[in-house]
């Protein structure tokens, strides 16, 4: 097949980015793809990366698909599918699964399966509950890491409690302890969820069976959660807003006022200003350990870093109370209207044999749930958010010696670079010469930015080499939506009859006509303006409080189950997520028609 | 009186023996509070009474059984002359005056008002109806004479060639063959259509499909028009799926001649939906109460029309057990296992996942 016929470019084939050459020397050698890649399907991973990755970035890919391999491989041994393999070409990670297709190896894999993941579900709650515990233990291990300072003198108490080690050994131990720690949160997080995305599959596809014109949202609604982690940093808001108004503060905050100015404002209006600070306080850690991503990026920073995001969404509840509406989020109905729709499915069924098969497979969706539903907030936002602040005091380190301009370059560092200028800074502090990294960093870190940067202007193929006749997968289909109909979707080439259409899953019912919005990082979610259309590469969970001042949402990539189609169910507003492209093919400022029931998004002009 | 003509609101489901499956289910339906155009049943005692004055001696039954099953020529000639005899014949006053009477009750103080006259069979199987010849249907009948030969022209219909080939095919007798005739107020609808309580591609029991086209819905049924096609979730009543169709005809009534004709859409309304998301919520809605009420998927005709006080309401005209995917054969599409997770086992165990 010549290259004009195949949907998708061959690994080889992709080209450097002119001005962005030697860009692969920001990664780890085994990213790069071989030559015995191209026989290999691969599709880039823009669920997770959107975006280019910075130099120590890297590693929330290497991570996760190390845990991720453990358990589905080596762990459960699960039948039909080992890991998840990576590469990286021009910034953007783009992966593959390897399945297992022998029938007698997926017969001895299954005998292995059943043993190991059958002792998860028996056991599930007990072992979920200690996995909470070890999550918690975990964090509280993390924040205890201590930076060193590496003052002129060490310390006394080195001396009066004979430690019997200088303190710029710990430069080497907590920087080690703060990466292992990433890698336990990780394996924490695989540990239940392919078995979770295993219970939610089966009942997903008897549904599929059983009804075939179900929609997958529909199939949701029965399975998601209500009283769930990630609805509770928005409710946080909401709380503080009703404080607000309890404490007559309510006044100070103004839709697109600084978060400084207002709080600075606050701590001057004596009692009732500083009752709400305090408030604000006991509710930081950890409901603003929130990500504006999901905690893929350094530099999608959290609420905490960044407090206009909560404090525009507070202002906007105080609105919304003073103009006497309910900020309520009506959990009660909301369950009721769930207990109906399962009941109302479960009576169309064909036999009590169906119905009992149903009973099963919901009952384990809900088993499980509250684990899937609630892993995210733990690790992707909770622990990733501190773990990226332990990093910053890394980084404040090589800056005060000078080896690094400033804290954030430190992410444009590979680990292992990051290490290595570390340990340097600590021989320096010992030897009292000055580190050679000052000269050897700062050009390096320059020409990386620079590359970075122009990287963003690359548009990466979705998938490059051959497509596999049938793509099977469970976890391709569980994590990403990756199925033979996905892949023909995205091969199929627009014509001029669609040029204005967009296609992707109707993720929440409704439709609505409005003037777009393209947010291209998750750090510009203040640019929102009510009633307008929010168009992004990925809905994220954190842009919850958004929500409710905008009119639909569309997504390049997403899928049915994930946390932001939920709440826009919730809120009964349209959205479309996994269009491809639609940050590319719409610009702010263009009215658009999100057809949530169908998954078009029309481009009117 | 009522042996002979029994109002839709004195008729339910046992009275299918009767009235016919048609005008049992009008009743049900009237009962049941659905908003039906009023009407009335000629009941099979009716046929009965009209047929042992027609023929005392019994010779047409007679003469039918005789026939030789495979003879077409001899079957049509004797359904010829049984026809014949029976349109022919003087309606017995008792019962023409049960008509007539029932028929002035519909339409009240304004004279003269269009109805449907329509076959209404008393077998159980409508496959075997259809092929009897049981479904005629006149649309548009104004007047009581005409609704008095409308009347004897679906009674013949029990002897049209077809009829009476099928009955003897399977040697049915001709003791007893009776049908009701339903009369029902005709409404003059913008538009109508058909909504199946079932999806008819898959079967699928959580969507209701509903078609719509301007005008009567004898354009839907008789395929003259490609309809709008709407799919709605049973559970959530989201309307899942849209199509708006290019309509180019439609059927209306002749009110000069009487019957329906086919008139050219005008333009404008050629690619506009017949229904907005109100009509089809209140449509869907209706769909699941009557499918609630017998018990089973449902095949509906349905009209958006005037009602009588000039406001246009939605009106069922006939509600029958959907039958094409209710007599498949169906796989479960899974059975409960020793354990709740055995299901997560079967998936990753290896069979072609699709």
């Amino acid at each position: 097949m010549s290259a004009s016929e195949r949907a998708f470019p061959l690994p080889s084939e992709i080209r450097d980015l002119p001005g962005t050459e030697g860009w692969e020397q920001m990664y780890p050698y085994f990213t790069r793809f071989r030559p015995e890649d191209d026989k290999v399907f691969w599709f880039y991973n823009a669920m997770h990366f959107p975006e280019p990755m910075p130099a120590f970035d890297v590693l929330t890919a290497e991570v996760p698909y190390q845990a991720l391999g453990a358990f589905t491989t080596r762990v459960f041994s699960f039948p039909t599918t080992l890991g998840i393999d990576h590469r990286i070409v021009n910034g953007r990670i783009y992966i593959t699964a390897y399945p297992v297709t022998d029938p007698e190896e997926i017969g001895r894999r299954l005998a292995v399966f059943q043993e190991r993941a059958g002792y998860y579900f028996q056991n599930w709650e007990r072992l979920y509950g200690e996995w909470k515990e070890r999550m918690h233990a975990l964090i509280r291990d993390l924040q205890a890491i201590h930076v060193p300072a590496l003052p002129e003198l060490d310390d006394i108490e080195t001396v009066t409690s004979a430690k019997g080690i200088g303190q710029n050994h710990y430069v080497r131990e907590s920087y080690h302890r703060t990466i292992e720690s990433f890698s336990k949160m990780w394996h924490h997080h695989f540990e239940f969820l392919m078995l979770g995305y295993g219970a939610y599959l089966v009942f997903f596809e008897f549904c599929k069976k059983a009804f075939p014109e179900i929609s997958d949202q529909t199939v949701a609604r029965m399975v998601a959660g209500i009283d769930v982690f990630m609805f509770r940093p928005d409710e946080e808001l909401k709380k503080l807003a009703r404080l607000a108004g309890e404490l007559k503060v309510g006044h100070k905050f103004g839709d697109g006022s600084d978060p400084t100015e207002i709080i600075s404002a606050l701590e001057q209006m004596g009692e009732p200003g500083k009752a709400w600070l305090a408030a604000l306080e006991e509710t930081r850690d950890p409901w603003f350990l929130m990500s504006t991503g999901d905690g893929f990026y350094h530099h999608h920073r959290s609420w905490n870093d960044d407090l206009s995001v909560p404090f525009s969404a507070i202002a906007r509840y105080i609105t919304m109370i003073e103009a006497g509406q309910s900020i309520e989020r009506p959990t009660a109905a909301l369950k009721a209207e769930r207990e109906r729709i399962i009941a109302d499915y479960r009576a169309l069924l064909g036999s009590d044999e169906e119905r009992g098969a149903f009973d099963q497979m919901l009952g384990l969706c809900h088993l499980v749930f509250p684990f899937v539903e609630d892993h995210k907030f733990y690790c992707e936002h909770w622990f990733t958010t501190l773990w990226f602040t332990k990093l910053r005091e890394f980084g404040a380190l090589l800056a005060r010696f000078g080896v690094i301009a400033d804290v954030e370059d430190f992410f444009h560092l590979h680990h292992t670079e990051a290490d290595l200028a570390l340990q340097e800074v600590a021989l320096a502090w010992a030897s009292g010469g000055p580190p050679a990294g000052r000269g050897h960093w700062k050009p390096i870190l320059k020409e990386r930015k620079r590359i970075w940067e122009k990287l963003k202007d690359w548009s990466p193929p979705p998938a490059l080499g051959p497509i596999p006749e049938n793509i099977a997968d469970p976890a391709l289909q569980m994590l990403w939506g990756i199925t033979s109909e996905t892949l023909a979707s995205w091969a199929r080439k627009p014509s001029v009859a669609d040029a204005n259409e967009l296609h992707g899953f109707a993720a929440s019912p409704g439709v609505a006509e409005g003037v777009a919005r393209v947010l291209k990082s998750a750090n510009d979610i203040g640019q929102m303006r009510d009633g307008e259309i929010l168009v992004c590469p990925v809905t994220n969970p954190s842009w919850g409080p958004v929500f409710g001042k905008i009119k639909a949402a569309v997504s390049d990539i997403g899928g049915t189950m994930s946390h932001a189609a939920i709440v826009a169910r919730e809120y009964g507003m349209p959205a479309v997520v996994g269009t491809g492209g639609a940050t590319k093919r719409i610009t702010t400022g263009q009215r658009v028609r999100v057809d949530g029931n169908t998954g078009v998004v029309t481009i009117l002009g | 009186m009522a042996a002979f003509a029994s109002p839709f609101a004195d008729l339910s489901v046992v009275d299918r023996p009767t009235v016919g499956g048609k005008g049992a289910s009008l009743g049900e339906m009237t009962r049941a509070g659905v908003r039906v155009p009023p009407g009335f049943v000629v009941t099979t005692g009716a046929f009965e009474r009209f047929l042992a004055g027609v023929d005392p001696e019994g010779h047409i039954r007679r003469s039918i059984e005789a026939l030789p099953a495979g003879d077409l020529i001899a079957v049509s000639k004797a359904a010829e002359a049984a026809r014949a005899r029976i349109v022919s014949a003087p309606m017995p006053a008792e019962i023409g005056e049960a008509i007539v009477s029932g028929y002035a009750e519909l339409c009240g103080a304004g004279g003269d008002q269009p109805v449907a006259v329509r076959s209404s069979a008393t077998s159980e199987d409508s496959s075997e109806a259809s092929f009897a010849g049981l479904q005629e249907t006149y649309l548009w009948i104004v007047g009581a004479d005409a609704v008095l030969h409308a009347v004897r022209d679906c009674w013949a219909s029990l002897y049209s060639a077809e009829s009476v080939s099928y009955r003897l095919r399977f040697k049915l007798p001709e003791e007893g063959l009776a049908m009701g005739v339903v009369i029902q107020r005709m409404v003059d609808p913008r538009c109508s259509g058909v909504m199946f309580t079932r999806s008819p591609l898959t079967g699928d029991r959580s969507v209701i499909a509903i078609e719509s086209s301007w005008g009567l819905g004898s354009a839907v049924v008789s395929g003259v028009v490609t309809p709008d096609k709407y799919v709605i979730n049973k559970v959530t009543g989201e309307v899942v799926k849209r199509t708006v169709s290019h309509k180019t005809v439609a059927h209306v009534p002749d009110a000069a001649a009487g019957g329906v004709r086919e008139i050219a859409v005008p333009d404008d309304r050629r690619d506009a939906p017949c229904l907005d998301d109100a009509q089809i919520a209140e449509l869907a809605r209706i769909g699941k109460s009557i499918e609630a009420h017998y018990g089973c998927p449902q095949d509906i005709e349905w009209a958006l029309a005037p009602d009588v006080d000039g406001t246009e309401r939605l009106f069922l005209l006939q509600s029958r057990p959907e039958t094409i995917w209710a007599n498949k054969e169906r796989q479960p599409a899974a059975a409960p296992k020793a354990t709740a997770f055995a299901h997560v086992f079967d998936m990753f165990g290896g069979k072609p996942r699709t």
